[in-house]
């Protein structure tokens, strides 16, 4: 046990001396959060479109003004004719243009019918949906207007309700996602790199010469991670609660629980990765490319899993941090209790295990 | 001058038999444009809709029907209430419950107003956005339908109405594909230039060889060329296999000209470049470099408009926005590739980038201290 | 005599420690001066200033006429040097290294042909001359460097601990090459601590924590401490020293 602390302090002069390092280690994942809650959303205002006012009369005007009034749009310009579409939309800040034909007014007041076009960007499929959606809304509340109060017979009222998430405020679905790739970029690549820098320093011989139980060696590297990575999720949640006004729903303890569960699976394949490799940029190449990549694309967060392709989404029954982002979305946001994630949870220490077993399996007590 | 062709002979050498480097240069392009873009598929399909039905009229199942023939709903089930129907939204069987109340008919045709109750699982804000528009324009559609079939009253004609007509230009298919592939390559000649170069000179340091070019005579910027020329070469090949890539397996060819397109990734590679060099005289290891380089990336990356709209960013972090050269390079891409934008269009991008690039790479030159 | 170094109260100064601390002497043309102290006296900073890789914090230098704070590029045009830590590149081969560096220090190609052709015949690296360096032995490794740091006819080479970890054979030849550059005028500027390699100097200086302590010809510094050898110079100097091992 003495020998144990002895290494530990080691790893912890190592760890700490490094202030570059732990600056990131740290500063990352409250950057990451501040940016994801507060600079990235999926919600639509404020989107550049363009006008072709070819009425130029009155009820174009006041449809005009009501749709820069509205705050998902911003009216840049207001072209005269159609001509100038193209290049407004190549020069690349406009997603939409708004056609009024030159009969609009007239239309509208004597015919009772009048039309408008709606040209979309659809480089970004969703977003022109969406922006065609809002457009239209706004074109059908002025109709309203226009009608006055008048009774409509026959009418179907939907009432909608956003559950979990009424402001749809990406928080919800991010700063789980942000929790799982921190943690495994911290504890994988920082554990594999430190052992394998041993390696390649030379270091690990004389160690591995030693009466001390090379296991031992293997464990006290990825202490120091567990703590410092704890800490990072305590600064995840704390900022993410008070700064981001992210509710938790569930048990903190069974958070935590589960995120030292999580944090042990990723040190793990730390660990394997440091068995099997022997070059520093190796070890970081791979756990960039073998797990960074990966989890940001299998976890759940960035990109839908049901939209993938079938074989994508076995693939991505192997990520552990698919499950760990299930585990904590459950918990904060749906506040589940254990009963509604033991089965991630069991996937998880599976999936632990199993690397565990392959690493001893392959550790050599004599270097190649 | 012959210092920068010795230079570059012995960088070329080191990466020709660098195994590590060409194994990237060949199989990142390959993963990021086939696996990423089969991930990235932000369309939303597939809304998986459970029914609360307890009016149980030729109405409410009408409804019902014509939710399903949309082809943008699956039907998981009826339940008999709303809280069983909560449990499959809990159990992330259901995204969005649908109730409808008893005499539900009834009220449609004697009171004039039957109400439905919808509730949407907002985890995910853009399938809540794009699954509750749905919903609701079949709805007001069915509702329309109604109002012809129950023959139109003198009333009604009076009503005033704007009809619109949307059209899609430049994605006819909405093709989610051909939207993040450009933003795709633009991420993975971000990533190369980056991270080789930021690696470079520090692992020099590590090794020691840093000292021996130290006590020569070299001049500093011939040094710092002879770094940069290495990767922008290698930028420009793994920009050429992506774009082959992406014309060969999603048969995306630009709409515009190759040749802007060149040109920016020219300049843009100079300035992601001089990050990397710049980064690389602060660190001492090449973990250190690794680290900070992957945190602006990240940083980049994700403020650079990829994945959500710059448009919708607060104030500050538009202004952040526009500090950061990925963002310019992503435009640009999508620009070109999508929209066939021309060379006057990115004139603006394109000057932007150039001033990054001559102050990260003026600013690498001037830390790099040979004598310390 | 020439003096192509010259050093005034030459001092190096890490926050409070001083790693260097008022060196003063002098070196003269075509001589093998050794620069010898136990780990930590201090031996490799007060090189690295002299090579013009660290600024002093105070005191005067000036190598082959140049001054150290305002001329660090033009004494590098002048000066080889072989660092502690092998610093050729090991992932490219033997002629690459030579035609790299010579050509960074400005030959042109034809003396680049010549002169590899010569190194390589001198060094008996027939051979390995297209290998990678890293598949080389020790030892060669070290000649291999000792003759890059030559290349451009510099007028001092700086060489720190150049023997270290190789076998006695190789250290003799390696000494042989040495007394070769010096004959031909180039002055050498060497750190070491085996003491032997002491007697082949013509002069030696020995550093205690940070000082120069003594500066004299090994038989005048055997006669001056009346012992045989020069370990027990050494070791009546450095055994009061607060600092190494």
């Amino acid at each position: 046990m003495k020998q144990f602390i002895t290494f530990l302090r080691k790893e912890f002069a190592h760890v700490l001396r490094d202030k570059k390092t732990l600056l990131i280690l740290f500063g990352m994942p409250i950057v990451q959060i501040l940016i994801f809650g507060f600079a990235l959303t999926n919600e639509v205002k404020n989107t550049k479109i363009v006008v072709v006012d070819q009425a130029r009369d009155e009820s174009s005007q006041q449809l005009i003004s009501r749709i820069e009034a509205s705050r998902y749009f911003e009216i840049e310009t207001i072209l005269p004719d159609a001509k100038e579409i193209d290049n407004a939309f190549r020069r690349g800040s406009v997603k939409m243009a708004v056609v009024f034909p030159s009969n609009f007014g007239p239309d509208l007041a004597h015919l009772k019918r009048a039309q408008v076009q709606i040209i979309a960007d659809a480089s970004d499929p969703n977003t022109a949906n969406t922006l065609t959606n809002y457009m239209s809304s706004v074109i059908a509340a002025h109709q309203d207007e226009l009608n006055g109060n008048s009774e409509i017979p026959y009418r179907i009222q939907p009432h909608l309700r956003m559950l979990y998430n009424p402001q749809l405020k990406g928080v919800h679905n991010f700063v789980p996602g942000v929790m799982a790739l921190v943690l495994m970029l911290v504890c994988v690549m920082m554990t594999a790199v430190s052992i394998v820098r041993e390696k390649e320093t030379g270091t690990m011989e004389i160690l591995l010469v030693s009466p001390f139980k090379p296991l031992l060696v293997m464990v006290s590297k990825a202490v120091p991670y567990l703590i410092l990575s704890l800490i990072n999720v305590v600064t995840i949640l704390l900022v993410s609660m008070y700064i981001l006004d992210l509710p938790v729903n569930g048990s903190l303890l069974l958070l935590f629980a589960e995120s030292t569960l999580f944090i042990i699976t990723c040190l793990t394949f730390g660990i394997f990765i440091s068995v099997k490799t022997n070059s520093q940029q190796v070890a970081m190449l791979i756990s960039l490319m073998g797990m960074m990549l990966p989890t940001i694309m299998f976890s759940g967060f960035m990109f839908p899993i049901e939209n993938m392709p079938v074989a994508l989404q076995v693939i991505s029954n192997i990520v552990p941090a698919k499950w760990f982002y299930i585990i904590v979305k459950s918990i904060m946001i749906k506040g589940l209790g254990f009963s509604g994630i033991w089965k991630e949870t069991l996937i998880l220490a599976g999936i632990t295990l199993f690397l565990l077993v392959v690493s001893l399996k392959n550790f050599k007590i004599r270097l190649a | 001058m012959r210092t920068i062709r010795f230079l570059l002979q012995k960088e070329f050498r080191q990466i020709f038999r660098n195994k590590i480097i060409l194994a990237m240069i060949l199989v990142m392009p390959a993963v990021q444009l086939i696996i990423l873009p089969l991930a990235a598929d932000y369309e939303v399909k597939n809304i998986n809709i459970s029914v609360v039905d307890h009016d149980h009229s030729p109405y409410s199942r009408k409804l019902i029907s014509t939710i399903t023939a949309s082809g943008y709903f699956v039907l998981t089930g009826y339940q008999s209430s709303y809280k069983e129907a909560f449990r499959l939204i809990e159990q992330d069987k259901a995204d969005l419950i649908l109730e409808i109340p008893a005499s539900f008919e009834k009220n449609v045709i004697k009171e004039n107003s039957g109400h439905l109750f919808i509730a949407v699982n907002a985890i995910n804000g853009v399938k809540a956005n794009l699954g509750g528009a749905y919903l609701t324009s079949i709805i007001n559609t069915y509702n329309h339908d109604i109002r012809l079939d129950m023959a139109p009253s003198p009333r009604f004609n009076d009503q005033s109405r704007i009809a619109t007509t949307s059209t899609n230009r430049f994605n006819a298919l909405m093709n989610y594909r051909v939207f993040m592939v450009p933003g795709i390559l633009a991420i993975l000649v971000t990533m190369i230039g980056g991270f080789l170069s930021a690696l470079n000179i520090v692992k020099e340091k590590e090794v020691g060889t840093i000292e021996q070019i130290n006590v020569t005579p070299i001049r500093k910027h011939h040094f710092i060329i002879g770094k940069l020329v290495p990767f922008w070469v290698l930028g420009n090949v793994v920009f050429t296999i992506g774009l082959l890539i992406s014309r060969l397996i999603y048969g995306i060819v630009p709409a515009g000209d190759l040749l802007v397109l060149y040109c920016f990734v020219a300049v843009f590679l100079l300035s992601v470049l001089g990050l990397g060099l710049l980064i690389s005289t602060f660190c001492d290891t090449q973990q250190q470099a690794m680290f900070i380089m992957f945190f602006f990336m990240m940083i980049f990356i994700l403020l650079g408009g990829l994945f959500t709209s710059t448009d919708s960013m607060p104030p500050w972090a538009r202004v952040v926005s526009q500090l950061n050269p990925v963002s310019y390079l992503i435009s640009v891409m999508r620009m070109v590739m999508l929209k066939g934008s021309g060379l006057k269009d990115v004139a603006g991008h394109l000057a932007i980038v150039g001033v990054f690039a001559v102050v990260l790479n003026t600013w690498a030159v001037l830390n790099y201290k040979k004598t310390s | 005599m020439n003096t192509v170094i010259q050093t005034d109260k030459l001092t190096k100064r890490f926050g409070d420690f001083i790693a260097t601390n008022e060196i003063t002497l002098e070196v003269y043309k075509g001589e093998i001066f050794g620069f010898l102290g136990a780990n930590g006296a201090g031996k490799t900073t007060a090189m690295r200033m002299l090579c013009g890789l660290s600024k002093p914090s105070s005191g005067k230098a000036t190598i082959a006429g140049f001054d150290v704070y305002r001329e660090t590029e033009k004494i590098k045009k002048n000066i080889g040097y072989m660092s502690q830590k092998f610093s050729l590149y090991d992932d490219l081969t033997v002629l690459e290294n030579i035609s790299f560096f010579g050509g960074i220090y400005g030959l042109s190609d034809r003396q680049l042909k010549e002169k590899s052709e010569t190194l390589i015949g001198r060094l008996g690296l027939r051979q390995e001359a297209n290998k990678l360096v890293a598949s080389l032995p020790l030892g060669w490794k070290q000649k291999l460097s000792f003759s890059v740091a030559l290349l451009h006819y510099p007028k001092i080479v700086f060489l720190d601990e150049p023997t270290g970890g190789v076998d006695p054979l190789t250290r003799r030849q390696f000494w042989d090459l040495i007394y070769e550059a010096a004959a031909g005028g180039v002055t050498i500027f060497v750190t070491t601590h085996y003491m032997d390699e002491a007697e082949y100097c013509n002069r030696i200086s020995i550093m205690v924590d940070g000082k120069v302590e003594a500066l004299d010809s090994p038989a005048n510094l055997k006669k001056t401490f009346q012992v045989n050898t020069m370990d027990e110079v050494f070791y009546q100097l450095a055994r009061g020293a607060k600092r190494g091992e």
